[in-house]
């Protein structure tokens, strides 16, 4: 595989990766209107109008039977400021996409560095393997986490009894634990692949150099594999630790109905409640609190790793 | 490069048996000859998969599914073309603000957009209607189909664009017989990564989806909430099998790293 690819590999689902710089000759320096309206408009029509109007939503009052009331009052903020439930939700939330981050990181980062070690022929089809659920629908995968959980007899609590990993077996449906299994196994393929990609750029010149001058395998790896692929773990923990954060399926399918996470929380407002103004607080709020890391941590990273995304 | 050791191939087997334990474990359910689920022992059976005709609800969410993800992905990349030559070829204000809007409905948390959507569809009329989930299903294929046209774009060899105008070429036809065939693969995979998305999209189509016009995701989600049966896994296994298939398709023809990491640029 000709890998060594120039530029910082963009992350696949992280925030606004800095545009390519324009190619050279005939690049124009005004704005190309005609080129940008279209996509410009669609994007102001169904985007930014939209997000407006949800985040003035979340300002309206609601009462069972009067709906929704166009006036301007902090009701529903105040209602998520002062009720523990909500402050108790989003750490769930907050807490289950940490830990699906830290497993994801753990297991994904030595997955792809194996990987990369593979022959040719191997290396092609895991990559296939291991990539390839990330197309497969969510439900479809979640649907065979609840079929290997399922009740206190399910296949992966026989499997780990049988192998003496536990004495008895430990509630999968409905709790925390589950819910972070699945969605580590749902995020997987994205830590791999961003890891993968940071692999690509390693010369592994530097390993055999490492080895002439007499490092054992554990320095290498700690000494020149780690810090190099660093990059690649820590903007795939963003990646995982966002989607994680406003998982909608998992969660749900799960976790069930008690264990509430942002996104749930917000559907059962909107669909089954009907309490929209609150519903759209909840899920501003989610996309602030979101936005704010994920643009505060790519800072730090970038400020950190700077020479590397030169 | 030095293989890896035992340990790291022992490592390497349970992590994909942990890969592929769900996706196997609803295939195996869906063969079962039992009305319940269970793992099939006694043999194997079609009949969940046969009782998949019986409701028409699945089959008609298929439909909805390929037809919105086709149409969704295909006027995405009509407008991700224009877009992605504008940001490849042209250094004005803003280019940089502006491809971070293009790309933010990756970043928007899909339950915000859904509800974004369902707030703006009441409020225009278009609630609960094909055409509703037509925009927000182009808004949200987007990024994919624009990143791999852009990638194309970046990459394009410009002295061939410059043969055709020395020899006479007009905009249109240049862009016609020159600059869209060059960058067809690009558009092509934008399109097949697009539709994927679209075909697995839930979170955001489960707040616009009404009876009649639901996608098979958001019937699949709806009858796992009340129930979860061997019919289920089978249509899982169906839709599994179909994207195996796609996948294939993809890996042989872009390479599925270069795909799903944006750089649609193979083969050159």
């Amino acid at each position: 595989m000709t890998a060594a690819s120039s530029a910082p590999q963009p992350a696949p689902v992280t925030a606004a990766p800095a545009a390519p710089a324009p190619a050279a000759g005939g690049a124009g320096t005004g704005t190309p209107w005609p080129l940008v309206l279209p996509a410009l408009m669609l994007f102001v029509a169904v985007v930014l109008i939209p997000l407006a109007m949800t985040v003035l939503l979340s300002f309206n009052d609601w009462g069972q039977y009067k709906g929704i009331e166009q006036v301007f009052i902090l009701k529903n903020w105040r209602e998520i400021w002062e009720d523990d439930y909500f402050l108790e939700m989003f750490l769930r939330t907050f807490r289950i996409a940490v830990l699906a981050t830290l497993i994801t990181a753990l297991l994904g980062a030595p997955e792809a560095y194996i990987l990369n070690r593979m022959q040719g022929r191997w290396k092609g089809f895991f990559l296939l393997v291991i990539l390839g659920p990330l197309l497969i629908s969510v439900v479809a995968r979640t649907l065979g986490w609840a079929l290997l959980f399922g009740g206190a007899n399910g296949v992966v609590n026989k499997a780990l009894m049988s192998l003496g990993v536990i004495g008895a077996p430990i509630p999968f449906m409905f709790t925390e634990t589950g819910v972070v299994v699945a969605l580590a196994h749902v995020m997987m393929p994205f830590m791999v692949l961003s890891v993968w990609a940071a692999l690509q750029r390693v010369d592994p010149q530097i390993e055999n150099a490492a080895m002439s001058l007499g490092a054992g395998h554990a320095t290498i790896l700690r000494r020149i594999v780690l810090p190099q692929i660093m990059p690649g773990i820590l903007s795939g923990a963003i990646i995982v630790f966002s989607l994680s954060a406003s998982a909608f399926a998992t969660p749900s399918i799960i976790g069930g109905r008690r264990l509430k996470v942002a996104a749930t929380l917000a559907y059962d407002e909107f669909l089954n409640t009907l309490n929209w103004p609150l519903g759209a607080a909840v899920a501003v709020l989610l996309l602030v609190a979101l936005v704010l890391i994920v643009v505060g941590s790519n800072a730090l990273i970038e400020r950190r790793y700077a020479e590397v995304f030169r | 490069m030095s293989r890896n050791g035992p340990l790291a191939l022992l490592f390497h087997t349970l992590f994909v048996i942990f890969m592929l334990a769900p996706i196997l474990v609803v295939c195996l359910v869906a063969f079962t000859p039992e009305g319940f689920l269970s793992l099939p022992t006694q043999g194997f059976s079609l009949r969940w998969f046969r009782a998949i005709a019986r409701y028409p609800e699945f089959i008609n969410a298929f439909w909805v599914s390929l037809w919105l993800g086709a149409v969704a992905s295909l006027i995405a990349a009509a407008f991700a073309v224009p877009a992605a030559l504008a940001i490849a070829r042209h250094s004005f204000r803003g280019r940089e603000a502006l491809s971070a809007l293009f790309l933010s409905p990756l970043m928007i948390p899909h339950v915000v957009l859904g509800i974004a959507f369902l707030r703006f569809f009441t409020q225009t009329g278009l609630s609960g209607t094909f055409p509703a989930l037509l925009i927000a299903h182009v808004v949200v294929v987007f990024p994919f189909a624009l990143r791999l046209t852009l990638a194309a774009a970046t990459g394009m060899d410009r002295s061939v664009e410059m043969a055709a105008v020395s020899l006479g070429a007009g905009s249109w036809t240049l862009f016609r017989r020159v600059t869209l065939p060059l960058i067809l693969p690009g558009v092509i995979s934008g399109w097949a990564l697009a539709f994927i998305q679209s075909f697995d999209e839930l979170t955001m189509t489960v707040f616009l989806a009404a009876p009649g016009i639901e996608t098979l995701p958001v019937r699949m989600f709806l009858y796992i909430q009340d129930n979860i049966d061997p019919l289920v896994t089978s249509v899982s296994a169906s839709v599994i099998a179909v994207t195996m298939l796609a996948l294939v398709l993809l890996d042989r023809f872009f390479g599925l790293d270069r795909v799903l990491s944006g750089h649609g640029d193979r083969g050159r």
